[in-house]
């Protein structure tokens, strides 16, 4: 802001403010994007605030950048919270930056944005370092000699056998050939338990024995399907099926080179140039979440100061040319699987989508069922992990239990692994869990617990002084049994004696301030041990593994939609199938299954060049019925004998504490 | 499982109600856990205890020295507190049975763990 017009008039207060905010702006994108901006004038101008991340559309930016001047290219980075613009002049952009900054647009969702612009050097994303190849992916340069090259090709004989064992096919798009196992396109998965006659060809025995060797690949492959792409031949985008192959997938590329498109589900698409004698190595998220496939056509736009390598094609307008394509002809390796896939992608998986999704039950006994499935069998099985991430209780239950008087008899109504039961020795306490193996572990830590459930707990009436109920109410399926719960509570607890509640929270960003959920997406990555002392939810806090849920960043994480109608009754869909919810992000649906990532097998070796750090665990699904603002109050003033003393919110979680009367 | 815990127990087979308690304690494992002794936590404990299911339990295990009941300045009375001390929160019942004395119901205690479980059928009303 040392620009020769600022000195020449007092700026008022309006202006100073806008001054203070663009300053902000520009140090948030070099701390936090790298972005360095310059304080000339240039052609190029990075706006703040005006990026896709922020819900505001090209269609909307456009007019108002083109007022200042004729915009020759606006780069709109997806998911980001801001944009680059580069004008015809560098007099047009310094147009904009006088008249634009501080200036206050309408985003798609009606919410008033303010744009703060500041010079870059170029208008331009990838040579930011912003942009990077899928996780797990790896392209391999020159991994075979022209010599072989040549020799490799000349093996596949397309002319023989039309009716021959090895499936060859003509594609809409491509020729295909299968060895070792055939690909059936009908189901995308092969025969198990047919392999093709005569294996792989014998001549890829030493490659594929050299790749071992070297490190490309981990495992030998049983599967080669060879594809012949002539120029304007594709490949839809696909995920191989997981239940069919292995994690990992290599693919060589002969006789020319060719783009290939990777996409995340969340809209990300990565063009990346698989040079030719290049091999591709997919594992991981690039294997098992992002599609891949090659857009029919017979040029690729490909980067023209890379020639011919490997790497991202970027959307920087000014380093594009086209590239004429040739015969290409593909040849992918895979190991068929035979047991089925465990990976961290649900969503995507379907080996772990084969059992339908549950429906939101109908009747007691439908309700009992899924908690039996969904809550009470998942404990059982992830106990160890589970309670290896609850170490840490929370403030505010602490808070109450010291608070009680010495010699007070507390019941700890699902107690977990028991983190609460010894928080304060002047206190008998005594946990109760429907998991035997979290019992097993509060015994081992010489507490006082047992197996019971919530709706009959096996303890004596009228003569507790305090119980707790942390994270529990949130597994009973019906509103119903949600209120028998809270009743037990009561029926437990002297006259006068007082129960704490905590259920998740429906709504995860209160008074503007995101829930601890919410906010360790971010952190989580690379940083697992330390979340992991650090948890804070009930529910499903800082546990898992790296997972899909670590697409979203924060800007995607909006106000809280598609609520469900109807404080404490749950409203009915007829066989409606239960979501099934995306890790720290915001919930859609007040009834949802909640994936847990039991942790993977940590020996495993590092892939090769692999971004990925562990394989992945089996995934659990946990039934919640996550609470709204007040659902919690009103289920508890419909309970008798009892007066609400307090009624709170904390850490993404609603809280009463009652007293009986 | 604490004798202490024992004498807070309740069976909850339907339409069992109130008659849940005292559960009969069977053991056949017991060991005696040595856990610091508090006076004034012990004393605040004896009002909150049901004395005949208390009584009935420490008898099934052959426990000797237990009191009968409260006593007059039980506060102050070191030697009656250390008895209690030790039945209610040294004794450790880690294999047995518990039964429901309404409905007859079994309940295992496993490794010290009382597993209460009922089936739906046994809750449904």
């Amino acid at each position: 802001m040392d620009s020769d017009h600022q000195s020449s008039y007092k700026l008022n207060k309006t202006e100073k403010k806008f001054l203070r905010k663009q300053i902000k702006a520009r140090h948030t994108l070099l701390r936090h994007e790298g972005i360095e901006t310059v304080s000339y004038a240039t052609q190029s101008l990075v706006v703040a605030n005006g990026g896709l991340g922020n819900n505001v559309s090209r269609n909307q930016l456009v007019p108002v950048l083109e007022k200042c001047g004729l915009v020759d290219a606006l780069l709109m980075p997806p998911s980001k919270p801001y944009s680059f613009v580069r004008y015809k002049t560098a007099e047009e952009a310094k147009e904009a930056y006088v008249t634009l900054n501080g200036k206050e647009i309408v985003d798609d969702l009606g919410q008033k944005i303010i744009l703060y612009l500041n010079f870059v050097e170029k208008a331009q994303w990838k040579e930011l370092g912003l942009q990077a190849l899928p996780p797990g992916l790896m392209v391999v340069e020159e991994i075979i000699s022209s010599e072989d090259e040549k020799i490799l090709l000349e093996s596949v004989n397309w002319t023989e056998d039309i009716d021959n064992h090895n499936g060859q096919k003509c594609l809409k798009h491509r020729r295909v050939k299968h060895f070792g196992y055939e690909f059936r396109y009908e189901n995308n998965n092969v025969d198990k338990d047919k392999p093709l006659p005569g294996g792989l060809p014998d001549i890829w025995d030493s490659i594929l024995e050299k790749w071992l060797k070297e490190g490309f690949i981990k495992h030998k492959p049983d599967q080669l399907t060879v594809n012949q792409y002539e120029p304007g031949h594709g490949i839809p985008a696909h995920i191989d099926t997981h239940s069919a192959f292995e994690d990992e997938i290599v693919s060589l590329s002969l006789g020319s080179e060719i783009v290939m498109d990777f996409k995340h589900p969340d809209g990300v698409t990565v063009p990346v140039m698989l040079p030719r004698r290049s091999l591709l190595v997919m594992t991981g998220e690039s294997r098992y979440l992002w599609t891949h496939g090659i857009t029919p056509r017979k040029f690729d736009t490909v980067q023209a100061s890379k020639g011919h390598r490997s790497g991202i094609i970027t959307s920087d307008v000014g380093d594009l040319t086209l590239s004429k394509r040739g015969i290409r002809t593909s040849f992918t390796f895979r190991k068929v699987r035979q047991t089925p896939c465990n990976c961290s992608y649900p969503l995507v998986c379907d080996s772990q989508m084969k059992e339908t999704p549950p429906s939101f039950p109908e009747s007691a006994r439908e309700a009992s069922q899924l908690e039996r499935e969904y809550v009470h069998r998942v404990y059982e099985e992830i106990a160890e992990h589970f309670s290896s991430t609850r170490h840490t209780p929370w403030p505010r239950v602490v808070d109450f239990l010291k608070a009680l008087p010495s010699g007070s008899l507390v019941a700890d109504v699902g107690c977990g692994n028991g983190k609460y039961l010894g928080i304060n020795k002047e206190l008998y306490m005594v946990g109760c869990d429907r998991s035997q193996n979290l019992v097993g572990i509060c015994r081992e830590r010489h507490l006082e617990a047992l197996v019971g459930d919530a709706l009959a707990v096996p303890l004596r009436s009228g003569s507790w002084d305090a119980c707790i109920s942390i994270a529990v109410t949130h597994h009973l399926s019906t509103a119903e049994r949600r209120v028998a719960a809270l009743q037990e509570l009561v029926r437990l607890l002297r006259p006068g004696g007082m129960a704490l509640i905590y259920v998740w929270a429906m709504e995860q960003e209160y008074k503007k301030k995101k829930s601890k959920y919410l906010r360790e997406n971010r952190l989580r990555q690379g940083k697992e041990e330390e979340i992991h002392s650090d948890a804070a939810e009930p529910g499903s806090l800082g546990e898992q593994v790296p997972d899909a849920g670590d697409q979203d960043a924060p800007c995607r994480v909006s106000a809280v939609t598609d609520v469900r109608a109807g404080g404490g009754s749950a409203s009915k869909v007829t066989d409606a199938k239960l979501p099934v919810h995306t890790n720290r992000t915001s919930f859609r649906s007040q009834d949802l299954l909640v994936p847990w990532h039991r942790k993977g097998n940590p020996g495993r070796d590092e892939p090769v060049g692999a971004t990925e750090s562990r394989a992945p665990g089996p995934v659990f699904h946990r039934y919640y019925h996550v609470f709204c603002a007040g659902e919690l109050e009103e289920a508890c003033r419909t309970l008798s004998h009892v007066r609400v003393l307090q009624s709170y919110y904390d850490q993404g979680n609603w809280c009463v504490v009652l007293q009986k009367v | 499982m604490k004798l202490l815990t024992h004498n807070l127990l309740s069976s909850h087979v339907r339409g069992v109600g109130p008659r849940g308690f005292p559960l009969r304690l069977q053991a056949t494992e017991v060991r005696i856990n040595p856990v610091e002794f508090n006076p004034d936590f012990v004393a605040r404990m004896i009002p909150k205890v049901e004395w005949a299911a208390l009584l009935e339990a420490a008898d099934t295990l052959h426990l000797v020295e237990v009191p009968k009941g409260p006593i007059e300045g039980y506060e102050h009375d070191e030697k009656f507190l250390r008895q209690m001390h030790h039945v209610l929160l040294e004794v450790d019942v880690l294999e047995g049975t518990l039964q429901c004395p309404e409905s007859g119901r079994l309940f295992p205690i496993s490794r010290g763990i009382p597993n209460m479980l009922l089936s739906d059928e046994e809750t449904e009303t």
